[in-house]
């Protein structure tokens, strides 16, 4: 399939799956890198995603929800335009993860993977991110916030919120 | 590959290198439970039921992914292998439902019989269990997922065995659950197969599912009714008011020449037997043109009188005969016999779906060059020209697919349409809807018969080389084509055919002389010095009318009386009901057909599921029907003929040589409830003794046509145990014909239709319903 | 952004060229980058075999498997093409080395992947990150695409007649990938879900081919030891435990961070010295000594040498050297249920034992924590993880499975207090339900 008129894309991403189904031995190969790059446009995998990709790889859509279902990251519905999820793995649970949780919950009247009435955050309570040694940690979408006290977690929010958070996709 | 030695549980052992320690364990007799594993799929590993200690390995091993090694010792069931299992039951149960009291899988359930082979009984769970609605995914797949255990055996045999890939698995970890490709319903060939492997009660039959409990039924495995294949099904039934029920269809015994397989219409077609609208008393049309029921003797008497008027006053040849596809060999070959000795007439024909009479006289009695089905499971090399098994043979389909799979066998398709089965294929060609002749020409060595390219030739070549190949050809073949591939195919080495045909015993009809001029095994009218020593009758010698020309005789006024079984040709060929105003017609059928509605005199009849005989199918496997099912008021085909006979004034006794011959014991019916009958009758055959007393015995029948027909001169014994046998079919001597009217008309038939009887299912029209393409064919009839 | 920690203790080899901008190429190249690659090409497969057994290399990744052996176990020829595989998905608690090593020295993994595929004739090579790792994984793509620029990769490297290519690739949330045959699922762009071994990926790895497959810091490593020889770098380490590795020290110290410790360097003192001790005054409780999966230690038991084999003595594992460390007022009932959550949430569901084990030990350790619990969920406790142990289809079973026979062995009467109807003593804010 090549970047036509009939993609949900935009030409960049489309483009950047034309070449993604070239790189591998196998154009399966593609599929996981697909549905997150996918995610981040859209922001979930919707059923037109599933549809498209599925024509792109060649597989069916089944194949493609049962992928897809199997990350965590992968989500099949919207959440707010700034993902916060907290991680209260071990590390993070001694260094107060679950108070940072709290405190976002507090914050953002939401609780975990649910989103704020104007779309702007959504909280989500993850496992370990890979931050252990500069817990507590949060990313949001994929920024890394390490050390973290609920002070500066509500100047990271605030941050966001003032449209000054940074966007890295 | 070779043998090696090792020790299970101190016993020597010894298999083929690689075979996997569950299927060895399992030859010598030692069972290795096992959720997951199932034989000729892929492996998984995931239940770890089977794990067993293997000397120097420092865990436990899964015997279902280990294969034997020379030296290696084994133990199959110490304590600690027991406890592995006990506590692998213990955390399966722990949230599993303990709904086995309604649960359909009660009774027959894999994790019940663990449960209570390894004593996991105690209920160490305290947790708050999940509940999931049961979902519908089909009108005959229903699934509850807090049952499913997760052994992959559905997702497994749908993808790998039925290469339609339905079925997946979303979530991870403990949400983990099987999926159906439509979301949420199945979008597939609606084969079951699911059903059928899933060892516990997840999956279940929309057919059957609270239905009963599996040990209130009695289990007859018989021979399925709808297709040409022939597959074993096994019906569970049950005593009800008007006689016995059938309840569901499956596959439980898996000794038949399907193997694992069964398709939808084995699995789920059976429901015409038990629907209410069936004839169950005989009908006769009376003055005001009005159907009355009336009793047994009023309408035999009078089907016979008027029988025997017509053919005292116009002599047989004004009187026609139409046999059945779905009939037993007994039963045609009675009718054949009814007709040409008592009738007098060879005006006898029936559907014909396939040209077996060109294909026996094509190979001419050369012996091994017929195929039976399960050839079609290990033959090296396979060529299937025309037909789309996936849809019109779904047992071959699935052998085919199998032995590409699991022996690597090279299949090659040409098809005038792109059939499912070209995925399996080591080349495909797609050719014109007009070319199979010349294909065969152009397989021959004629370059200019088709458009030929570089795929061509390689197709060509690679069919030239194959030093053992199975040719599979559909009814796109028929005739002086036939001819030409038989002969084509014999210039290679080892070929061996396959004709196909539609319906349970299309085969046999034609093989029993349901035909204007050939008498059972194809022997010609003329010829008929045996029958006639046999029947001690006279018979006639010219060839009678055929299917076509019988209606155009009643047309013209030329034929006075026709009798039909369980056959709808009006529907099937489209007859004008006016052409048939001044014809008697009888006929025997289960519901009032386009064809029963015009009769004169309607007897209801029973259906191959009710009664016991034997059928051939398309590839000429001899089986064994055995009676499973009962409707108070029917009456099968063969004490039909019998009776009309009787009344005709014909002596029964030489219409059915019951009580001659060998020895004779105290006459057994063979029903549902006969078990004992059945052993009865094993032992009697083992002994050479026959249950000979009663004139309804269609083994009399088998007596006799085993007499007259070589190339049904099988073992007896086999047979009756269940085996297939196949037909001698190089003992059918039969001089090729000049030239024979082209009579066949294939019944189209797609996977959720059969005929005329399909659309007597309610099971298989729901599941046409539910599938938007393909159509079927509305018209389908027999 | 992590902050990079240093201490007089370390010994930098895979950490020396750590924030002095070798992300950038050139900047690595004036570290002596690519040097090694260069040299194993004149010195040839034998020779790189050689040196990395000499090295006495480990496997980064967890279970210490001899690197150079591993390697050596690839078939000459195959019919199928070959391939390295770089595992960095770092999934387990407490684990965040090759984090930093991809943030700042991300040509080192380029380098020793190249090594690898010299060692065993592939062509190419695949760098696997955790989705998470968005950031890094950038970072990786530059240094790949200005490694190719540089014509370091691709056709004909370093005019060798040896084509290599390397690719990089993105998981999408899920600890288990992070095994090996799993790992391969995924880049096939299949589910997580194991394969069934033999055979082992070096006979039938990815794609079918034969493959290496190596943690991102047994990768990186690989350039350093071929530059510095591989007995010098033996020597580092402990008997039969070569060299150094990157200890992440996080939890109730003062000074968390990444630290490059040689092999079989004492527990004690990596916490005490290294780590400076425990956080806000307190006492230690317990360690958890390589990532949530190995079994705890209690406050008594950390004289101990942080290598494979003395951590194997002192019934732990030296896992990926997340050395996660618990204060006195910690509650081990809830540590405990933290970690079987995690292991719960990434079982990939494929095997009975793992799958209902984790969920069954989660809901009763999870009642027990709540205060419902009852007599003999203790045992049960027991009873369930000591029958996941060993007869799961992956060591994901048995990494949820040791832990948690640990915590109930060694911290028993915390369990009992919670049955006993004791308020935890240390409790916590209710904890939100991780779905
Ligand atoms: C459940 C599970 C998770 C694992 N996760 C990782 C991981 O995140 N990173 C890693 O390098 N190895 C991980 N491993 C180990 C790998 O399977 C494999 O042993 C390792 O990548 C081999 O590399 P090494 O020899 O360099 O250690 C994991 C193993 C298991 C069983
Ligand atoms: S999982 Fe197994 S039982 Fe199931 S079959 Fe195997 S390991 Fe064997
Ligand atoms: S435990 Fe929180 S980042 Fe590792």
């Amino acid at each position: 399939m090549s970047t036509s008129a009939t993609t949900i894309f935009s030409p960049e991403t489309a483009a950047r799956f034309d070449r993604l189904v070239t790189l591998y031995p196998v154009k399966r190969s593609a599929l996981i890198p697909m549905l997150l790059y996918a995610q981040d446009e859209i922001g979930y995998i919707s059923d037109a995603v599933v549809v498209e990709i599925a024509q792109r790889i060649g597989i069916s859509e089944l194949d493609v929800r049962s992928v897809l279902s199997y990350y965590s990251m992968l989500r099949t519905k919207p959440v707010g335009k700034y993902n916060v999820q907290v991680c209260t793995n071990i590390s993070c649970m001694l260094r107060d993860g679950y108070g940072i949780m709290e405190h976002c919950k507090k914050r953002l009247g939401i609780g975990h993977k649910e989103v704020t009435s104007d779309g702007l955050f959504s909280l989500e309570e993850v496992e370990c991110i890979g931050a252990c040694c500069w817990a507590p940690a949060v990313q949001i979408n994929y920024d890394f916030y390490d050390d973290l006290t609920t002070e500066k977690m509500d100047q990271i929010l605030d941050d966001y919120k003032a449209g000054r958070g940074k966007e890295t996709v | 590959m070779a043998d090696v030695t090792f020790t299970v549980d101190g016993k020597k052992l010894t298999a083929p290198a690689g075979t996997l320690l569950i299927d060895a364990c399992k030859n010598a007799g030692i069972e290795i439970p096992a959720f997951c594993y199932y034989p000729n799929l892929s492996l998984q590993a995931a239940c770890r039921m089977c794990v067993v200690r293997i000397e120097k390995m420092p865990k436990l091993q899964t015997a279902c992914t280990t294969p034997v090694a020379e030296g290696m010792v084994v133990q199959s069931e110490t304590d600690e292998i027991k406890q592995a299992r006990k506590a692998t039951i213990e955390l399966l149960l722990g949230n599993h439902p303990l709904d086995c009291p309604v649960c359909d899988a009660g009774g027959e359930c894999e994790l019940q019989d663990m449960t209570f082979k390894y004593g996991a009984a105690e209920s160490k769970y305290i947790e708050i269990k999940q509940h999931r609605e049961e979902q519908q995914w089909s009108p005959v797949v229903y699934f509850d997922r807090p049952r499913c255990i997760l052994c992959y055996r559905c997702v497994r045999v749908c993808g790998e065995g039925m290469d339609v890939w339905a079925l997946g698995v979303e979530n991870r970890g403990v949400s983990s659950v099987i999926a159906p490709n439509g979301q949420d319903h199945l979008n597939c060939e609606e084969c079951g197969m699911c059903i059928d492997l899933c060892p516990v009660g997840a999956l279940t039959s929309g057919t059957y599912r609270y239905k009963t409990r599996p040990w209130e039924m009695n289990h007859v495995a018989t021979i399925c009714t709808h297709c040409g294949d022939g597959c074993k099904t096994t019906l569970g039934v049950r005593s009800v008011n008007d006689g016995v029920e059938i309840i569901r269809g499956d596959n439980r015994d898996k000794s038949g020449i399907n193997g694992d397989f069964l398709c939808n219409k084995g699995r789920y077609g059976f429901d015409f037997a038990n629907r209410t609208d069936r004839l169950t008393k005989p009908l006769v049309r009376q003055a005001d043109g009005k159907f009355a029921e009336v009793s047994w003797d009023k309408a035999l008497d009078f089907a016979a009188k008027k029988l025997r008027e017509i053919r005292e006053a116009k002599g047989g040849q004004a009187i026609g005969v139409i046999g059945s596809n779905r009939t037993t060999n007994e039963e045609n070959y009675l009718l054949q016999k009814f007709a040409r000795t008592i009738l007098g007439t060879n005006n006898i024909d029936h559907h014909r779906t396939a040209d077996y009479v060109s294909f026996a006289s094509a190979l001419n009695g050369k012996s091994g060059r017929t195929a039976g089905l399960r050839d079609t499971t290990s033959a090296p090399a396979i060529l299937l020209l025309g037909n789309n098994p996936t849809d019109q043979h779904p047992a071959l389909a699935w052998n085919l697919r199998s032995n590409v799979r699991l022996n690597r066998s090279r299949l090659y398709v040409a098809n005038h349409a792109e059939i499912k089965l070209r995925r399996q294929a080591k080349s495909f060609l797609q050719i014109p809807q007009d070319g199979y002749a010349s294909l065969i020409q152009y397989l021959g060595g004629n370059d200019g018969a088709i458009a030929a390219d570089d795929n061509t030739t390689a197709f060509r070549d690679a069919i030239r080389k194959e030093e053992s190949l199975l040719i599979v050809f559909g009814s796109e073949y028929r005739g002086r084509d036939i001819q030409a591939l038989v002969e084509f195919g014999l210039s290679l080495p080892n070929t061996k055919f396959a004709a196909l045909g539609d319906y349970a015993n299309s085969r046999g009809a034609a093989d029993m002389g349901l035909l204007p001029d050939l008498l059972p095994g194809y022997v010609p009218v003329n010829d008929a010095a045996h029958f006639v020593d046999e029947y001690g009758a006279t018979l006639p010698t010219t060839a009678g009318l055929d299917l076509l020309q019988m209606f155009d005789a009643a047309r013209n006024g030329d034929l006075a009386a026709l009798y039909v079984v369980g056959s709808n040709p009006v529907s099937r060929y489209g007859v004008d009901p006016s052409a048939l105003k001044n014809t008697f017609l009888v006929v025997q059928d289960m519901f009032l057909t386009e064809t029963a509605q015009l009769a004169d005199v309607v007897f209801p009849a029973a259906n191959l599921y009710e009664k016991a005989g034997t059928v051939t199918n398309t590839y000429g496997d001899i089986q064994l029907v055995k009676k499973a099912a009962d409707k108070a008021g029917v009456r099968t085909d063969f004490e039909l003929i019998v009776r009309l006979a009787d009344r005709m004034g014909a002596d029964p006794k030489k219409l059915v040589p019951f009580g001659r011959g060998s020895f004779a014991d105290m006459g057994q019916t063979r029903g549902a409830q006969s078990g004992e009958a059945d052993r009865h009758a094993v032992w009697l055959a083992a002994n050479h003794l026959e249950p000979k007393l009663s004139p309804f015995d269609p083994f009399a029948t088998l007596d006799e046509i085993q007499r007259l027909v070589p190339s049904y001169h099988v073992s007896r014994l086999e047979l009756l145990t269940g085996s297939e046998q196949p037909e001698k079919f190089d003992l059918v001597q039969i001089q090729p014909a000049a030239s024979r009217r082209d009579l066949v008309l294939p019944a189209e038939d797609t996977l959720f239709t059969s005929g005329t009887l399909g659309r007597y299912s309610g099971m298989l029209k729901d599941i046409v319903e539910s599938h938007t393409t393909p159509n079927p064919a509305e018209t389908a009839a027999d | 952004m992590p902050r990079l920690v240093f201490h007089p203790e370390e010994v930098k080899i895979i950490s020396r060229r750590f924030g002095q901008g070798a992300a950038d190429i050139d900047k690595y190249i004036a570290l002596d980058g690519y040097k090694a690659v260069q040299t194993a090409i004149e010195k040839g497969v034998d020779w790189i075999i050689a040196e990395m057994k000499a090295s006495g290399l480990r496997g980064r990744g967890g279970a210490g498997f001899p690197t150079g052996m591993k390697w050596s176990f690839v078939p000459k020829q195959s019919e199928r093409p070959k391939y390295v595989l770089v595992n960095g998905d770092e999934s387990e608690p407490g684990t965040c080395k090759d984090h930093v090593i991809f943030l700042h020295d991300p040509h080192a993994v380029i380098e020793g992947t190249m090594i690898a595929g010299l060692a065993i004739g592939s062509k190419m090579g695949f760098i696997y990150l955790r989705g998470e790792y968005r950031y890094l994984l950038k970072i990786m793509e530059k240094a790949v695409a200005d490694a190719y620029a540089k014509g370091f990769l691709g056709k004909n490297i370093f005019g060798s007649g040896i084509d290599f290519d390397i690719v990089t690739q993105t998981g999408a949330g899920a600890y288990e990938v992070g095994e090996e045959s799993a790992l391969m699922e995924s880049l096939e762009g299949k589910r997580g879900v194991p394969r069934i071994k033999p055979p082992f990926p070096a006979v039938v790895g990815l794609y079918g081919g034969p493959t290496v497959i190596n943690n991102a810091e047994t990768i990186a490593s690989v350039p350093h030891i071929l530059l510095m020889g591989g007995e010098a770098y033996a020597k580092v380490g402990s008997e039969r435990n070569g060299g150094t590795r990157l200890f992440g020290i996080s939890g109730h110290v003062v000074n968390p961070g990444v630290y490059e410790l040689p092999m079989g360097y004492n527990l004690k003192k990596a916490i005490y010295e290294v780590g400076g001790g425990i956080s806000n005054g307190r006492k230690l409780k317990a360690v958890v000594p390589g990532g949530s999966s190995t079994p705890v230690l209690t406050a008594d038991e950390i004289d101990v040498g942080l290598d494979f084999d003395q951590m194997g003595k002192a019934g732990t594992m030296l896992g990926s050297g997340g050395i996660v460390v618990i204060d006195d007022q910690t509650c081990m009932v809830e540590f405990a249920l933290r970690t079987i959550k995690f292991y719960q949430h990434e079982s990939c569901g494929w095997c009975i034992p793992c799958r209902e084990g984790t969920d069954w030990l989660k809901k009763t350790i999870g009642r027990v924590h709540a205060g419902g619990g009852v007599a003999k969920d203790l045992d049960n406790i027991r009873y369930l993880a000591e029958n996941m142990l060993g007869r799961t289809f992956c060591p994901l079973g048995d990494a949820a499975a040791m832990p948690t026979i640990g915590f109930i062995k060694k911290f028993r009467h915390e369990f009992e207090d919670h049955l006993n109807g004791k308020p935890c003593p240390y409790a916590h804010a209710e904890e939100p339900a991780l779905v």
